[in-house]
């Protein structure tokens, strides 16, 4: 039975991907400038999630380094951007993420659990400092100015990122990669001894998920003016992605992808409806996911899916 | 006599960072919670000092022996309430010591923003015993010299009570090993609370001192909860004597490097945590 429906069950998925991806292609010129701006948000918030959990799901190791990643990114395009044609800053943006991300995951080959969580914290919190004092001491102003691009270059670019980002991810998962690294998670020292070359694996992986957030922050700073290391690497974009792929739940892609738009778009609610109260719900949001569904919103729709199937 | 002066304002400083680590050590010694909102009860400890002194004229070393009890329930209310809750439901303890950090990271927002609709965001201060004082060629105000001396008390007190007192050692046994100790009759649970409300009560004290000396704000909360974290990387997680020490240690560092690149002292303490995971996660004094 299971031959038969095998099909069907890669079929529909991909038809569904497919035409999610046509309209968006299409719909920048159809909607208010807002929308589009929303969009944006939510692809940035997809990538960062689902590159912090292609990693860090199935291993186990929380990393706080993504505000690292997406920050270098967002300077890239700061020093880069006026010397250098757009496309060209993106890729270097990815690529400073990408060498970053390998010193980073050269030091998960000694710590692990609590300790690489708090280093990637200190590695964020550390590069942000560093930043601002070199800023203030040695060129006497905060921030940079930075080239700004027109939106729908900003959306289809990030669409291009968002769609690599998850093709890596699905291939990651499905190939004896994405087995090995489960197997990382659930008992680093038997993988190990069954022969997965545990080390190499981790930094790779690690390396080439972190790749696509450089990247997004190379293109997303076009959006405003000017850039300063507070907001370019401010300590949300690490937390915000773990909480994300919780929020919707952690083993599954699509879980990441519903989670990350949920997420955004109850921030994006909250930000215009209660804007004195947002940082006090935002808060009590994020103590409700663990406190109501740690399994994430997956977990609620399956469970949904048991009790009518039972019916 | 520069060099005298960098050490004694370093110690100065580092007296109160060995009191916030050592809370923040406590709680996740004990009740295995990564407090990223430990600072939040500083600055709830500042804040209430602020308000005791302003309107009412309460002297703040008076106001120790109310802000600290009452910081102890807020805090063992939210660790029966919040905490308790979500290491059952994490199953298993790694899991929690992670979900600790996110959780208490919602907390920090929740704590922040309840102060701040309460006090407003701006700078508080007040001046206390704002005289200056000759210690050895170098002038300090005498504020600072009184808060560290009661940092010093409160710290070794503390330090004596977990040494000598049979629920100090109920503590300490729950902090090497939770199982054993359950099984020589501690409750565990009720240590949990215990550890969280004292953890509490030190941050809230130590906020108490800081706002003789400092302005206050509903902001201030976090550059405290990172140096907290530091200073318990430094001296081994869990071990309240290493942070003691570690504490003091960060203090004088963090005064040389102000002393030689001012406005590098943070990056600098991040280089060397990082460092210090790298190369000695169980801290200086970790066997």
């Amino acid at each position: 039975m299971d031959i038969v429906r095998t099909p069907h069950k890669r079929f529909f998925p991909l038809l569904f991907s497919i035409s999610i991806l046509i309209i968006l292609a299409i719909i920048p010129g159809y909607i208010p400038v807002y929308y589009v701006t929303l969009l944006v948000s939510i692809f940035k918030y997809i990538v960062l999630t689902v590159s912090w959990a292609t990693f860090c799901g199935p291993t186990g190791y929380i990393s706080l380094a993504s505000a690292a990643f997406l920050g270098v990114g967002m300077y890239t395009t700061a020093i880069l951007g006026e010397t250098l044609p757009l496309p060209l800053v993106i890729l270097f943006g990815g690529l400073v993420s990408f060498l970053l991300a390998l010193l980073v995951g050269l030091a998960s080959l000694r710590i692990r659990g609590i300790f690489f969580a708090m280093f990637t914290l200190g590695l964020s919190e550390g590069l942000r400092h560093f930043i601002n004092w070199w800023e203030i001491s040695r060129q006497g102003r905060q921030g940079r100015w930075v080239i700004s691009a027109p939106h729908t270059t900003i959306f289809y670019t990030m669409l291009i990122i968002l769609v690599m980002t998850l093709l890596s991810s699905y291939f990651i998962r499905r190939s004896k990669f994405g087995l090995a690294l489960q197997s990382i998670g659930e008992e680093e020292e038997a993988a190990n001894h069954i022969g997965i070359n545990v080390n190499a694996l981790k930094v790779i992986t690690f390396a080439i998920t972190s790749f696509w957030i450089g990247a997004t922050g190379a293109i997303i700073v076009t959006q405003w003016l000017y850039v300063d290391a507070e907001t370019a690497f401010s300590v949300i974009y690490s937390f915000e992605p773990t909480l994300m792929a919780l929020f919707g739940g952690i083993g599954e892609i699509y879980g990441w992808i519903l989670g990350s738009v949920v997420f955004t778009i109850i921030t994006e609610v909250l930000l215009t409806e209660f804007p004195y109260y947002y940082m006090l719900i935002f808060g009590i949001i994020i103590i409700s996911v663990f406190l109501f569904f740690p399994s994430g919103l997956v977990g609620l729709l399956q469970k949904w899916r048991k009790v009518s199937s039972v019916e | 006599m520069i060099v005298l002066d960098v050490i004694i304002a370093g110690l100065l400083t580092g007296g109160i960072y060995a009191l916030l680590a050592a809370g923040f050590s406590l709680q996740y010694g004990v009740a295995r919670v990564m407090n990223v909102s430990h600072g939040e009860f500083i600055m709830l400890g500042a804040l209430a000092t602020y308000s005791l002194y302003v309107p009412f004229g309460i002297n703040p070393l008076v106001s120790l022996a109310i802000v600290g009890p009452i910081l102890f329930i807020i805090g063992f209310l939210i660790n029966k309430i919040l905490f308790e809750r979500i290491r059952r439901l994490a199953g298993s303890i790694e899991v929690f010591e992670g979900w600790s950090i996110l959780v208490s990271f919602g907390l920090l927002f929740v704590i922040q923003n309840v102060a701040l609709l309460t006090w407003g965001a701006t700078e508080k201060g007040y001046t206390f015993l704002n005289v200056p004082i000759d210690l050895l060629g170098a002038r300090f105000p005498a504020n600072r010299l009184v808060a560290l001396l009661i940092a010093v008390v409160i710290g070794l007190s503390f330090f004596l009570f977990l040494l000598s007192t049979r629920l100090g050692k109920a503590i300490r046994a729950a902090s090497q090993e939770e199982t054993g100790a359950q099984l020589i009759g501690v409750n565990i649970r009720w240590m949990h609370g215990l550890c969280f409300g004292f953890g509490a009560l030190l941050a809230g004290l130590a906020g108490a001192l800081i706002s003789t000396m400092f302005t206050v704000s509903p902001f201030m909360g976090l550059p405290y909860t990172i140096i907290a974290i530091i200073v318990v990387v430094l001296g081994g997680l869990g071990n309240i004597m290493g942070s003691l020490l570690g504490g003091l240690i960060l203090g004088l560092i963090g005064s040389i490097v102000l002393h030689i690149e001012p406005g590098l002292e943070l990056a600098v303490l991040y280089l060397l945590f990082m460092l210090m995971l790298l190369v000695r996660p169980k801290g200086i004094f970790g066997k």
